[in-house]
């Protein structure tokens, strides 16, 4: 029972990264209907990044981690304005595979600068474990799942209270009538697109202490796809409640399940649900109007 | 100016439409069966592998570029294709048999990869082909009684009636299936199943009114092109003698994707383009290692910066090109830079500088726009 | 029995009914339009028609027979076919192309038999060729005929959804709003094909419009809907000159 919850607890820590990067595939899909298969390299160069400031520059644990996140929401809205506004409009194929150019373009850069070697960063949690009972939770992982609940409250208040927070989700609804709202709907979306780029920032910085940095770190990216898409594309709590449950199947199914299943069981699950549910678990339908 | 005078709708149809079209291709299919008679044995094999990744591009255009259906998991077919060919091979099987049944059977899979895709569209779809993938991958890795999982399988040489196939029948044998797969494709772009797919990419809701059954089209996209990437991943195994999981991963996938982004999504002979680029990518690559920066070093000199500046810079460029990860940035850089820039590909520059020299000096650059579609949702599809 | 009837059908999406309790009935060979201001549910009868939504209750008839529960593309198959308001051609394809899909339901080739392009593939591609040069002749799209449809104005790309819709063969055709979006001369033209399919073509006509000249022009008789529901039938004056109609119109 004990190790059950334990790897229930890992797991959810697992799942609330997933679920932050979906987080930044949803913002990103809602707000300019791209989905950004490059999010996951992003968060690797988010915690490269956080690798540079902390540990080579030798900064305090939380002033890089502040100093990267704003730097990869520049990067992020730089990405947005040299490689994705040229394509708007151009069909989805066509920018799927720019975001997985985007993306390999990342991963590669990252090599080159950082070298392929796996980095460590050391931070306030490092090491650290909390005992409950007979229970033993990593300090790592909880900070995780602690920062993914803060975060998600940080961007409900942010799109339901503050002035640009309503304009991107105006933006999402209807570009056209946003623009004739006088909401600059281009600023816009490099705000989006900073906006991912930080989330995922923040999730690749709580990452690193447990996976260590290295240039693969986006091949998690991959694992968030399920997320976003059990959750169904549409909303944030959504993209958390698939991230949440993939990790923890995955999490279960490496205990319990034979060799080589743990990999797969994401996908095995999200196959499973989308054919039962095509629009996700809490995706809408839409029919097109003729 | 080219002006075509047609008298017959049989004219109209016919496969090559002017006497000079029949002409080049028929120089190019000669070229081609004298191949081994005038390649050295390095290009006749790059050339194989040319053949290979035409057969996927020509594949890749057939569910994406024809019925516009997304796959990013298309190595998961090529992988079967080939598994089934070491199997089969290794048991005796001729070879005949098992090209044409590796085919068959991957096609039968591919139809039920199809079928999710009758209800999800546009990502949901890309990230299921992902799901997919991965999956076949993993099976393969962990199958072992069957495919020795990671540790790979040997193939022996390709044997048709007792005859072992050196290089120059192999390379026949490819041409031949490469050939019989190009008329395939060809062929439905000038039949109703053509048109269908080109519906069902289109608009959906227009095909469903003029009496096409989305299901039973996409569903066939998605066998002939899986059935067409399994026939390749046989001749593929046979090429390398050698095969393991980690050869077909998402890495191969893209790489398949790339075909067709490169050589342009909506031909196919954009997608023999695509292929030669994407096998001569590894040659030029070495090239540029070797050389560029000798040649950047003797730029400079002529112009006259010399020094530690010019050393520095050498060795910085040295660094670069000989990083583990350049092939990756190189060809992420291509995809983004095509597809901003070349939207219909290298078959797209290909027609328009056909298009130039046709019109000279009449030509105006504007002729080959690509209309954009802001504020068309692709989300209601 | 008559040729076409639509029997108390009715559809409700989510809280909304947008169709409620319609029934009229099509004579063989008639233009019948459909009018109503905006939101009156025009363009959902059709929709529930074509079957690409599925009525909350009633049934639809065709020939006698019951087609409430056919797929959309079982309906073109029994030679319904439909333009579209917001024009759904196939954009990347020429105007043969796009009529040449229209010929669909014609060709009897099947998946395997097009990879081969036997002999009956081949006969067949003439003779949809031939049959769509007769429609393109019809509707004198000659000049368009190679052109991709992302090129072609407006009005012309109205008149290429009627040929591709004539393509499919019908016996029946519903016309969405086919004049909109065209100027004067524009609508004349159409008015002037829209008679010529129904008394030359034979081919009895539904559709629904905003414009009352055209529909005082081309139609046998007109039914007015607003919100769902029916308000009047009958000739184009009868219908004009109903005080419910005239009140939906402009107020009351």
């Amino acid at each position: 029972m004990i190790d059950f919850i334990q790897q229930l607890i890992g797991g959810v820590a697992l799942g609330c990264v997933y679920g932050l990067i979906a987080l930044g595939f949803v913002l990103i899909y809602k707000a300019t209907e791209v989905v950004n298969f490059g999010q996951g390299e992003i968060m690797m160069l988010g915690a490269f990044l956080s690798y540079t400031f902390i540990v080579m520059l030798g900064l305090d644990y939380w002033i890089g981690f502040l100093l990267c996140v704003i730097a990869m929401a520049i990067i992020g809205s730089l990405m947005e304005r040299v490689v994705i506004r040229p394509i708007l409009g151009y069909p989805q194929f066509s920018v799927v595979m720019a975001t997985i150019g985007l993306g390999l373009v990342l991963r590669a850069l990252a090599g080159i600068i950082w070298g392929t070697d796996d980095l460590r960063i050391e931070t306030p949690f490092s090491g650290g474990v909390l005992r409950v009972g007979s229970l033993v939770l990593a300090q790592d992982s909880l900070s995780i799942i602690v920062a993914t609940a803060l975060l998600c409250v940080v961007l409900y208040a942010f799109f339901r209270f503050t002035r640009v927070g309503v304009a991107m989700q105006a933006t999402s609804q209807n570009m056209l009538a946003a623009y004739y709202m006088g909401i600059p709907v281009k600023r816009m979306f490099s705000l989006i697109w900073a906006l991912a780029a930080a989330v995922a920032c923040v999730a690749g910085v709580l990452l690193a202490p447990i996976t260590l940095v290295h240039s693969n770190l986006g091949f998690l990216g991959i694992k968030a796809f399920p997320a976003a898409v059990l959750g169904g594309f549409g909303s944030i709590p959504g993209a958390l409640a698939g991230g949440v449950i993939i990790g923890v199947v995955e999490s279960l199914s490496g205990f319990y399940l034979p060799e080589g299943f743990k990999d797969v069981a994401a996908y095995v699950v999200l196959l499973a649900v989308l054919l039962w549910r095509p629009q996700g678990l809490f995706g809408s339908h839409a029919v097109k109007k003729v | 100016m080219n002006v075509h005078v047609r008298t017959s709708y049989a004219q109209a149809d016919r496969l090559f439409p002017t006497r000079s079209a029949a002409f080049w291709y028929g120089l190019l299919g000669l070229a081609l069966l004298a191949a081994p008679f005038l390649l050295e044995s390095y290009y006749l094999s790059q050339l194989v592998f040319v053949l290979i990744y035409a057969i996927v591009g020509i594949a890749m255009n057939v569910l994406s570029g024809q019925a516009g259906q997304i796959s990013i998991g298309h190595a998961a077919f090529f992988a079967i294709g080939a598994y089934m060919g070491a199997v089969a091979s290794n048991h005796e099987i001729p070879l005949p048999v098992y090209l044409v049944g590796a085919g068959a059977f991957t096609g039968l899979v591919g139809y039920l990869a199809g079928l999710p895709a009758l209800r999800l569209h546009g990502i949901y779809l890309a990230i299921a082909t992902l799901a997919f993938a991965f999956i076949v991958e993993e099976i393969l890795a962990r199958w072992e009684a069957v495919t020795n999982g990671n540790e790979g399988m040997m193939l022996f040489e390709p044997t048709v009636v007792g005859q072992t196939l050196g290089e120059t029948s192999f390379y026949y044998l490819c041409l031949l299936v490469a050939v019989l797969v190009l008329l395939a494709a060809v062929n439905i772009t000038r039949s109703p199943t053509g048109r269908a797919f080109l519906a069902i990419r289109d608009s959906e809701t227009a095909a469903r009114s003029m009496g096409i059954d989305t299901a039973r089209y996409k569903t066939a996209a998605f066998a002939i092109s899986a059935g067409f990437t399994g026939v390749a991943g046989v001749l593929y195994a046979h090429k390398l003698s050698f095969i393991s999981p980690e050869m077909f991963s998402l890495l191969v996938s893209i790489d398949f994707v790339m075909i067709i982004i490169i050589g342009g999504l909506l031909s196919i002979r954009g997608a023999i383009f695509g292929a030669i680029f994407m096998i001569m990518s590894d040659p030029l690559l070495i090239l540029m290692k070797d050389e560029l920066p000798g040649l950047v070093g003797g730029l400079m000199g002529t112009v006259g910066i010399g020094g530690a500046v010019a050393d520095s810079v050498q060795a910085g460029l040295g660094r670069v090109l000989n990083a583990p990860g350049l092939k990756s940035l190189i060809f992420g850089l291509l995809i983004i830079l095509f597809i901003i820039f070349e939207p219909l590909g290298l078959d797209g520059r290909w027609l328009r500088i056909k298009a130039y020299l046709a019109q000279f000096p009449l030509y105006r650059p504007a002729t080959g726009g690509r209309a954009r579609m802001y504020l068309k949702s692709e989300r209601n599809r | 029995m008559s040729y076409f009837s639509v029997e108390n059908l009715s559809v409700r999406f989510g809280g909304l009914t947008a169709v409620d309790d319609v029934s009229f009935d099509v004579e063989e060979g008639e233009v019948f339009t459909i009018i109503g201001p905006n939101g009156a549910g025009k363009t959902t009868l059709f929709n529930l028609i074509s079957r690409l939504y599925t009525p909350t209750s009633g049934t639809i008839r065709f020939r006698g027979e019951d087609i409430t529960r056919l797929s959309a593309q079982e309906i073109a198959g029994r030679g319904i076919a439909r333009t579209f308001q917001n024009i759904e051609l196939f954009e990347s394809a020429s105007t043969l192309q796009n009529l040449l899909v229209g010929r669909h339901r014609h060709s009897t080739t099947r998946i395997w038999q097009d990879l081969l392009r036997t002999r009956k593939v081949r006969e067949e591609e003439i003779e949809h060729r031939r049959a769509a040069e007769h429609v393109i002749d019809v509707l004198r799209l000659q000049r368009y005929r190679d052109m991709p449809i992302g090129g072609l104005p407006y009005g012309v790309r109205k008149v290429v959804e009627v040929a591709r819709a004539l393509c499919v063969g019908p016996s029946l055709l519903l016309l969405d709003e086919p004049s909109s979006g065209l100027n004067v001369e524009e609508t004349d033209a159409m008015a002037e094909w829209i008679l010529e399919i129904n008394r030359r073509l034979k081919i009895t006509v539904l559709m629904v419009e905003h414009d009352m000249s055209l529909v005082s022009r081309v139609s046998d008789r007109v039914l007015a809907l607003d919100a769902g529901r029916i308000m009047a039938l009958g000739t184009a004056e009868e219908v004009q000159g109903h005080p419910d109609v005239i009140a939906a119109y402009l107020g009351a």
